[in-house]
């Protein structure tokens, strides 16, 4: 007959399945209520701008600097690329286009996941671990419009902004390496750059998929932290969640954006 | 309410935002220059073959850009390639223009040139660039010379 482990395992099985479509739902109806109960963040511009200080303002410096990097490292490896091909003077459109299309939304998200959004989680978490959020909703004070709706805005609107700043950041630094150190001609790095990068079908695009982005990482960062087991050990364990789980939505959302957007040529 | 530094900060921030975006619209794309479809005007134009045209690949005259290219479809009655130009309104063009599928350089992209003609008159919107020229394609022009090799050869021996 039916060995008792293989019993076992296939019920565990079946639990983790039933239990992710129930906090599924559950994060579903988090972020339709925080969205429903958002008034409070724009008629208390307090709240929120308190909240970009913390998401936006400190995680600036951590941006600019892998910013600058990703473009330096960017205008190294492409020269020597192109420069078998004999077209170093595309190094601006290689440079741009990486960095506006692909790396300036998805790793400014990866790094506001794992510098904002893992401070949230852990202070909403610990919020609810010292029964703070309890004890608003015994002063008739909604803990979803007071503390989670400011902190989803501020994450949104942050996100496009950090991810512009890392794109112009990024570009700098490709031309810092391509032009002033190795020489590429100044001329054709921002005309070719300038020519190829459209304002609609590029820049705006990155914009989409970093509000994207921002939409995702604050969500799953909020209801990781409100979902949190109240212990320390739980609000460890959600903080670790938020970070594997976000960092996995962005990678697999930009395959879908990327499939959506650049599809046509 | 009073004013704290926090507000400063986050004020800077989203300047410095608003700031790298205005950049990267400037700068880096070509917000700037033409190709955001206000003050155009659409012409066609029919190709035997189009080579390796792209839509967005820009339309120019005297190495100047004055258009892009729109859209590329097929016409099915005259069974060759109908590409839609859309031109910059301050740039008009005789009737008996020239249109050509250019390539920059060896290895560029490809481009729609135009070479003005000696009518008076001009195209107007929605209409056709009647004399064409199709792109140069590589394997045809490798194989005409090919062929003429061989044909000198035959005439060699007789």
């Amino acid at each position: 007959m039916f060995n008792r482990s293989a019993v076992l395992n296939v019920r565990s099985i079946g639990h983790h399945a039933v239990d992710a479509v129930w906090r599924l739902g559950y994060a579903s109806r988090f972020f339709g209520l925080t969205i429903a109960s958002s008034g409070t963040s724009f008629r208390r511009l307090r709240l929120l701008i308190r909240e970009l200080y913390f998401t936006g303002v400190l995680s600036l410096i951590i941006i600019l600097v892998s910013g600058l990097f990703v473009g330096m490292v960017l205008g190294l490896q492409g020269y020597h690329t192109l420069q078998t091909y004999g077209s170093e003077s595309a190094l601006g459109v290689l440079v741009a286009l990486s960095l506006v299309r692909e790396l300036g939304p998805v790793v400014s998200a990866l790094l506001f996941a794992s510098r904002a959004g893992s401070a949230m989680t852990a202070e909403i978490g610990l919020m609810k671990a010292t029964e703070q959020l309890a004890a608003m909703e015994m002063m008739a004070v909604d803990p979803i419009a007071r503390v989670v709706a400011p902190r989803f805005w501020a994450g949104v609107i942050s996100m496009p902004l950090l991810s512009a700043l890392f794109s112009a950041m990024g570009i700098f630094g490709g031309y810092l390496v391509g032009v002033v150190l190795i020489g590429v001609d100044e001329g054709s790095f921002w005309s070719q750059m300038n020519a190829a990068v459209d304002f609609r079908n590029d820049i705006l695009n990155g914009v989409v998929k970093s509000f994207v982005f921002g939409v995702a990482v604050t969500w799953i960062t909020l209801f990781e932290g409100y979902d949190a087991p109240p212990t320390a050990e739980g609000v460890s364990g959600a903080t670790t969640r938020t970070v594997v789980t976000s960092s996995l939505a962005i990678l697999g959302l930009d395959f879908l954006l990327t499939s959506f957007m650049f599809r046509g040529f | 309410m009073e004013r704290s530094t926090l507000d400063l900060w986050v004020g800077l921030f989203v300047c410095a935002g608003i700031g790298a975006l205005l950049i990267l619209a400037m700068k880096v794309g070509n917000m700037t220059s033409i190709g955001l479809g206000n003050h155009t005007y659409t012409l066609y134009a029919n190709f035997d073959n189009i080579g390796g045209l792209k839509a967005r690949a820009p339309v120019k005259s005297a190495g100047v850009v004055v258009g892009r290219v729109s859209s590329i479809g097929f016409d099915n009655t005259r069974f060759n390639a109908r590409v839609e130009l859309s031109i910059d309104e301050r740039y008009k063009f005789p009737k008996d223009t020239t249109a050509s599928i250019l390539t920059s350089g060896l290895l560029g992209e490809q481009y729609v040139g135009l070479d003005a003609g000696g009518d008076s008159a001009n195209l107007g919107s929605g209409e056709a660039v009647k004399l064409t020229q199709s792109a140069v394609v590589l394997e045809k022009l490798i194989s005409q010379f090919l062929y003429s090799k061989a044909a000198e050869g035959d005439n060699a021996k007789k």
